[in-house]
Formats: C-alpha cells, sequence, structure tokens
C-alpha cells in the first residue's frame, strides 16, 4: 500500500508502480483533499490532525481484507504509517517509511534537529497563502498546456499537484507541526527507513533518528537528492522496497 | 559539470551569423538599407548574443537533474548579491528559495517538472545573498538529449515585485469580500430571526412546533409565523408568504406580523383579521411596486366539554392546512376562492372550521415545500401537493413535533432542489394521559 506525502497525488508512485507490480498487489489511493479524492468527504475537523487520515488508511485495510499489508509513506504518510501500526499493528506486516520526518521543526530543549525553526513554518504557511491565487488559477493552464504528452489526459492533468487551496493549508499544518517522535519506540512490526542521501526537508539526521527510535528498524540511504526518492531515484526505491518486502516473507 | 557546460554552450549557437542575418534582413528594407549600417547592425547583434544571455531582462539558472547549478547568467547573480563561484558546483536552485518555496520546490514544483517536462508561472521567493526577499515567477523547462533522456534543467526567473504586490492586493480584497459576505450572511440570519417568534406561546393542552428553512444565507426570505395569545382563553396563530426576497420583502414581512397581531386584538374573527391585513397592504404598496402576501390566520379555542380545541381558519390565497387525525385519516383542509393579500381593495377570504380532537395533529406550511424541486418523474418536477399528502398519510396519526421533525428531515433529502424558504407550523392535540397508557 503506498501512501504519497503532502502535495501531489498517487502519481507520485507511478515510476516505481510498474516493477512493483511484477511481484505485488499494489495498492494506490488519493488522501482525502488530494488529486481525485471526493473533496466533499473532507473536512477540516477530521483531518486538521494526522488522526483523520491514519483512520483512513486503517478504513482501507480493513475495507479491502488483504492481510497484513507493507505500507510505504512517503514524507508525512510514514507518520501516518507509524501511527496507524501503533494503534493496530495486525493489520501491517512491515512499513517502509520514505524520507520521514516524526517533526520538522526543531525542538531546543530536546536537542531535536528537525531542520527547520518556527520561522521557517511561518513562512511556508504564508507562501501557501501568497500561492493561493497561483494555485486556484495559474496553476490549472500550466498543467492543461501540455501538448507533447497526450497520455497525461484531461482528468489527470486537472488534478496532479493541484490542491484547493484551503485544503493545502490545513494539510501544510498536519504536515510540518506535527510532532509523532513519541510514538516511534511503540512501532512493533518490521520496519525500513529509506531516506535520501541530500534532502532539504528530513535531513539525514532526522531519518537516523527514526532509526535509532523505532526498535529493530533498518535503514538504508538511497542516492537520491531531493526530498522524492521515488521520482528521483525510481530504480533504487523499488529495490529497497522489494529486497525488505522479500526479507518479511 | 563539464558535460552540462558543454549542453549549455548551445545557446551561443544562437548567435551563428546565419541567426542574426535573418533578424537584419527582416528589418533591413528601411532605415538599414546601406551596406554600412548592415555591418554595423550585425555586429552590434554578434557581439551582444553572449551578452543577451548574460544581461538578459530575467534570471537564467541551468541545473544538473540533482538541482546543482551548472550556469547562472549576471543578472541573476546581480539580484542575488552572489558571486559565480559562489553558486556554480556548490549550491542547489532550492538553496536559492526562501524556505517556504524550497518545500513548494520539493513537494510541487520538482515533481510536475519530472513529470511534465516543464512547469513554467510558478511564484516562488528567492533569498538574496544579504538576506532580502525577491519575488519571482519561475519557468522551467527539462533539456533532454538525442535519446530523450533527461540532461539538465533549464530555469528563467523574472522579476515578479510588481505583480507580486498586485496579488498581494488582489488576495487582500479577496479576503474582504469574503469577510463582507459572511457579514452581510449574519445580517440577514439575524434579520431573519427578528421576523420568527423567538418562542411560540405556551398553549395549555396544546402541543407546538414550528420551523424555518432558510434556502438562502445570503438572502432574508419572506415566510414567516406566529403563535399567541388573544383574550381570556383563546389564541391566535398565522402563518405566511411575502412574495419576493431580500430587505423589501423583510419590510413588508414585518408590518404584516404586527398588523395581524394588532388586527387580532382590535377583532379576532379570522376573516376580519385577513381584511384589514389587506386593507393596510393594499393602502402601503398601492404604486408601481405592488407587494402582497399569502396567508393563513387561525383562532383557537379550547373546546371544554369534549377535550380538544376549536380551530376556525381563514385564508388569503394559502396552501390549504393539513389535517392528521387521530385514527390516521389524513387530508387538506380546503379554503378554496382565498385570494392574495394586498392585490385588491376587497379580496376574498376563505374561512373554515373545524373541531381538533385528542390525538388530533394540523399542519400549515408555505409553498417552498411543496414547489421544491424533485426528480423529474412523469415531467413532473415539483415536489407537490398530492406527495406532500401522501407523506403525511405515513406520518399520522402523530404529533407536532414528530411532524416537523419529519417534514425537515424531508426538506434536507431535497438539497438545493428547495430553492425558496420554507416555514411550517404544526399543532397537536395530546391524548389524555390515561388514553395514552392504552
Amino acid at each position: 500500500m503506498l501512501a504519497h506525502g503532502f502535495g501531489c497525488d498517487q502519481n507520485m508512485w507511478r515510476l516505481v508502480v510498474p516493477a512493483l507490480e511484477r511481484d505485488f498487489t499494489v495498492v494506490l489511493f488519493d488522501h482525502v483533499g488530494a488529486g481525485n479524492s471526493d473533496l466533499s468527504a473532507w473536512s477540516p475537523d477530521r483531518y486538521s490532525t494526522l488522526d483523520g487520515y491514519v483512520e483512513d488508511v486503517l478504513e482501507l485495510c480493513r475495507e479491502l481484507a488483504l492481510g497484513p499489508v507493507t505500507f510505504v509513506g512517503h514524507s508525512v504518510s510514514a507518520m501516518m504509517g507509524v501511527v496507524a501500526a501503533v494503534r493496530e499493528p495486525e493489520a501491517f506486516a512491515g512499513l517502509v517509511l520514505l524520507a520521514p520526518s516524526p517533526r520538522f521543526v526543531d525542538d531546543p530543549e530536546t536537542g531535536y534537529r528537525g531542520g527547520f525553526d518556527a520561522e521557517d513554518i511561518d513562512e511556508l504557511l504564508g507562501s501557501l497563502d501568497a500561492n493561493y491565487l497561483g494555485w486556484s488559477g495559474a496553476m490549472a493552464p500550466v498543467i492543461m498546456g501540455n501538448p507533447e504528452r497526450p497520455e497525461l489526459g484531461e482528468e489527470l492533468t486537472n488534478s496532479f499537484c493541484r490542491t484547493d487551496p484551503d485544503i493545502a493549508r490545513v494539510f501544510a499544518r498536519v504536515t510540518f507541526l506535527s510532532d509523532n517522535r513519541e510514538d516511534l519506540a511503540l512501532v512493533k512490526v518490521p520496519t525500513l527507513v529509506a531516506q535520501c542521501a541530500s534532502d532539504a526537508i528530513a535531513p539525514r539526521e532526522v531519518g537516523e533518528f527514526v532509526h535509532a527510535r523505532i526498535p529493530g528498524s533498518r535503514l538504508v540511504t538511497l542516492d537520491a537528492t531531493g526530498h522524492c526518492p521515488q521520482l528521483a531515484a525510481p530504480e533504487e526505491t523499488t529495490a529497497a522496497i522489494t529486497s525488505f518486502v522479500e526479507a518479511l516473507a | 559539470m563539464g558535460t552540462s557546460g558543454d549542453e549549455e554552450n548551445g545557446v551561443a549557437g544562437l548567435g551563428r551569423p546565419g541567426g542574426t542575418g535573418q533578424v537584419a534582413g527582416g528589418w533591413g528594407n528601411g532605415d538599414l538599407g546601406s551596406s554600412d549600417d548592415r555591418a554595423q547592425f550585425s555586429a552590434l547583434l554578434e557581439d551582444s548574443v553572449e551578452d543577451l544571455y548574460e544581461h538578459a531582462p530575467c534570471g537564467y539558472l541551468s541545473t544538473l537533474l540533482d538541482g546543482r547549478i551548472a550556469k547562472v547568467n549576471t543578472t541573476l547573480l546581480d539580484w542575488l548579491g552572489y558571486e559565480r563561484d559562489d553558486l556554480l558546483g556548490r549550491r542547489h536552485f532550492s538553496d536559492l528559495l526562501t524556505v517556504g518555496g524550497r518545500l513548494y520546490h520539493e513537494t510541487h514544483f520538482a515533481p510536475l517538472l519530472g513529470m511534465q517536462g516543464e512547469v513554467s508561472g510558478i511564484a516562488l521567493e528567492l533569498k538574496a545573498a544579504d538576506g532580502s526577499r525577491l519575488p519571482v515567477l519561475v519557468t522551467s523547462t527539462v533539456r533532454t538529449g538525442r535519446d530523450g533522456r533527461p540532461l539538465l534543467i533549464r530555469t528563467t526567473l523574472f522579476d515578479a515585485r510588481d505583480r507580486r504586490a498586485y496579488e498581494t492586493e488582489l488576495l487582500r480584497a479577496r479576503k474582504e469580500a469574503e469577510r463582507e459576505r459572511e457579514r452581510l450572511q449574519r445580517l440577514a440570519a439575524t434579520l431573519q430571526k427578528t421576523l420568527l417568534p423567538p418562542t411560540l406561546a405556551n398553549v395549555p393542552g396544546l402541543d407546538v412546533s414550528a420551523y424555518y428553512h432558510i434556502a438562502s444565507v445570503d438572502e432574508v426570505g419572506g415566510d414567516f409565523y406566529d403563535l399567541f395569545p388573544l383574550a381570556e382563553g383563546t389564541w391566535g396563530l398565522f402563518l405566511g408568504d411575502v412574495c419576493g426576497k431580500g430587505a423589501a420583502a423583510a419590510a413588508v414581512t414585518s408590518l404584516t406580523r404586527y398588523t395581524l397581531r394588532a388586527a387580532a386584538v382590535y377583532n379576532p374573527d379570522p376573516d376580519a383579521v385577513l381584511r384589514n391585513l389587506n386593507t393596510v397592504l393594499n393602502h402601503e404598496y398601492n404604486g408601481a411596486d405592488p407587494r402582497f402576501c399569502t396567508v393563513i390566520f387561525g383562532l383557537l379555542t379550547p373546546d371544554p366539554d369534549r377535550g380538544g380545541f376549536h380551530i376556525t381558519l381563514a385564508s388569503g390565497g394559502h396552501p390549504p392546512a393539513l389535517l392528521m387525525r387521530a385514527d390516521g385519516t389524513t387530508d387538506y383542509l380546503p379554503t378554496p376562492g382565498g385570494q392574495l393579500i394586498g392585490v385588491l381593495a376587497d379580496a376574498h377570504i376563505a374561512t373554515t372550521a373545524v373541531r381538533l380532537a385528542p390525538g388530533d395533529t394540523l399542519l400549515l406550511h408555505t409553498d417552498g415545500l411543496t414547489e421544491a424541486h424533485v426528480n423529474a418523474v412523469d415531467g413532473v418536477d415539483r415536489y407537490g401537493d398530492d406527495a406532500l399528502l401522501d407523506f403525511a398519510r405515513t406520518l399520522a396519526p402523530t404529533t407536532a413535533s414528530a411532524t416537523v421533525d419529519a417534514i425537515r428531515d424531508l426538506l434536507d433529502t431535497f438539497g438545493s432542489g428547495v430553492d425558496d424558504d420554507t416555514a411550517v407550523l404544526a399543532i397537536h392535540v395530546p391524548r389524555p394521559p390515561s388514553e395514552e397508557l392504552q
């Protein structure tokens, strides 16, 4: 089960899905509020904490009844996997945490370094406001005006990376203000932490922190720059997921 | 680095004489006719090719696929206050962005670019060497080799300070408009509330319930109702619908309500109450802007011998009341021939009288309910009087609050099909507790 992070939708996985599908049953979904999800199902109450998303993941597991799944969560979705696996460990065979961060904001009291100070996060939320017009208007023609790639159908071009600004703002708050450090030690299912070699959003020491806190977890560092290894290094990402799942069996 | 530099030398290719000659030729028929002029002009362009890149009126940036900066023009260096060597091979494009921009770049911009090969017109902010911020509009394209593999990313950056100021102003105006709309809605809701009784009078031996469904949060509707005490042992009640919406309708609603209350004290005979209302509205709005309403007025008196109440109803063009008997029989109480109130100087009022026995329920409603759009069946897309009658038959025997709750749920199922406000008022004579037990 592949869960996309903040920004964009399940298309984030498109470079790894073909290879994964050869060996596994792959479940893809858009979080409520993103991509082609039913926007009317979104409410600020349910989705202003990670809990709403975690419940969705657990509901998905129950509904599909596939037995214990390997949950691959990118970015903020990695922590959804952590919380879900703490809550219902029997639903998960394993967790792959891709570019995870249990807390993006530094915590001077404990010396934890998440990579951002509070001011940075304020600026981020400000930039979401600044893109309010950009997201609702300017992005649309950009995404649709793509004559060389007709395979990007209308449906896809309208939705990919295009989020309702109000929803994006709430999701950004959830993503960048959550603190799940305490949950890490409670994870009882086999876990792979896959971090990028150079990631401006989840630096290596954050990946190492996650690895150190989750009992028995493995850590791999993917030779990828940026926060999206499934796009920057799809083969290596696929290989890491595949070998982890095969070792579980 | 080397490879990308070579690739980017392609830019210099634009400066080949053939290319510039064409441009000069296009203009050459007039002022640049002489060979001297042409040579001079050509030389000017020839010299400017490197310059064209370096001092273009926009920032140019070429980066490797991992984001490392491979080439940057002077314009951008000047904007940022960096030396070329500070950036080449050392910094990533995202390092030049503010934190917010960096996150946006990682989570939206880069994935989109990877997917489409091009992203344009994205608003980001650059952070200059001295910490100052420069809003820019960024466009990136992926340059691919002959085999279609991506080689590097070319980016142009346009100074967007003016545009950003304009957008900020737009955003402010938009937020202000949203606030104003909320204020208007609050105002409409408050006005609506003042036109309805805060509570209905407590009538001993009678169970009463009412509901007002607002169709539009932006406008005050014209429906109204009330139930109030008159002389010892009698009560008046009314429910009606003023034509139109908004502030003008609200003024008529207000006048109608107070006129009905006062007229009922002056002469509680329902026929007389509506006649007096008709006279008031007809006098008030006899000019170019006629205002009228439909209304049903009832006078309630308890039946001391047999229990229950007598009610006399007068109607001026209003949908008839529905009577749901204790034994389940249900029908409209017709008041045919009643005319709209306020149009004619001498409107005809229709009256009817009925006894409400214990267990009976009487429902008054406005036509927002029966005029609601429902899924078209046999070409009929309004809910209609017959459907309401059938619905009431499924409820009877019932109580006032159960009736109102059921209608509330019914309205919910219509959703946006209810395009007019709807008021309902139900009264019910409870059975004595001894009967209730049986």
